[in-house]
């Protein structure tokens, strides 16, 4: 079968202060996508979004059970993220905890899900802050207060950006 | 790291709810700040100090119509903003891409076990 690519872009939104949500549509079933985000040697190949090389990827799949992502970046740093699994439903939910080394009192809880539809997943990634403050550190430093406020506002603002 | 004062970027300048407010009411189109006043519902020394802020880091122009000063909201100051998200979504949008490779082989490596004439 053919692949239409295209339009499958990744929609960042912040649902509430503490939380960023990730959705993205895939022309493959579940069971796979499933086994794209929890196979080492392939979460080697996409992790690093074609910006450096995913030289660690530990995955021990079962509750209570750990993972650790490590990333040397082109320019040359290394990032490291790690976390501990919490509830496993195969090829469906998947709850861990995260963790960004470069600011480890700042602990995530991701929630994946993948629902399917016509042999085509829908996936969406939950990550929850405890505070508004480690959700907006997450993404970038020396943000202040107010950010998804703003970025509601951003929304209504858009079109004249344009 | 070094930053800038308090209120010397768009993040800071939008990050006061009543500011937001502002800019939300001027998302609708040029306005008077008597009208700001009015919607805001606080006192206009007030709406005069956050629109102060908000021409500081040009989230807002103004311009003289008669006796009367008009606010509108200049988006490309909100630009950084949307750059942040933007890059996010970029990062998570490049792994899904290559995610989508990886999952091309994995649909032909499948379809190929399960029926060896493909």
């Amino acid at each position: 079968m053919e692949t239409v690519t295209g339009s499958r872009r990744a929609t960042v939104t912040l649902p509430t202060d503490e939380q960023i949500l990730i959705t993205r549509e895939f022309d493959a079933p579940k069971h796979l996508v499933y086994k794209a985000w929890t196979t080492p040697e392939l979460v080697k190949r996409w992790w690093s979004a074609k910006r450096g090389e995913v030289t660690i990827a530990e995955i021990d799949l079962r509750v209570g059970g750990k993972w650790r992502y490590v990333m040397i970046a082109s320019e040359g740093f290394e990032v490291g993220f790690h976390g501990e699994y919490r509830e496993i439903v195969p090829e469906e939910r998947l709850v861990s905890t995260e963790v960004y080394e470069g600011m480890p009192e700042g602990e995530a809880l991701d929630t994946l899900t993948l629902t399917e539809s016509d042999g085509r997943t829908t996936l969406t990634l939950l990550v929850e802050h405890s505070s508004k403050e480690h959700r907006d550190a997450h993404i970038n430093s020396g943000m202040e207060d107010g950010l998804q406020d703003a970025l509601d506002l951003l929304e209504q603002v858009a079109v004249s950006l344009r | 790291m070094a930053r800038a004062a308090t209120t010397a970027d768009a993040f800071n300048a939008v990050a006061e709810p009543r500011r937001r407010a502002i800019l939300d009411a001027l998302a609708g189109g040029e306005r008077p700040v008597n009208d700001l006043v009015r919607v805001l519902g606080i006192a206009q020394p007030q709406v005069s100090k956050h629109l102060r802020v908000l021409r500081e880091v040009g989230a807002v122009d103004v311009r003289d119509e008669g006796r009367q000063r008009l606010y509108r909201l200049n988006g490309p100051a909100l630009k950084p903003i949307h750059d942040w998200v933007k890059s996010y979504e970029r990062t998570w949008s490049a792994r899904f891409d290559e995610m989508d490779a990886v999952l091309e082989e994995l649909k032909q490596k499948e379809q190929g076990d399960g029926d060896g004439d493909r």
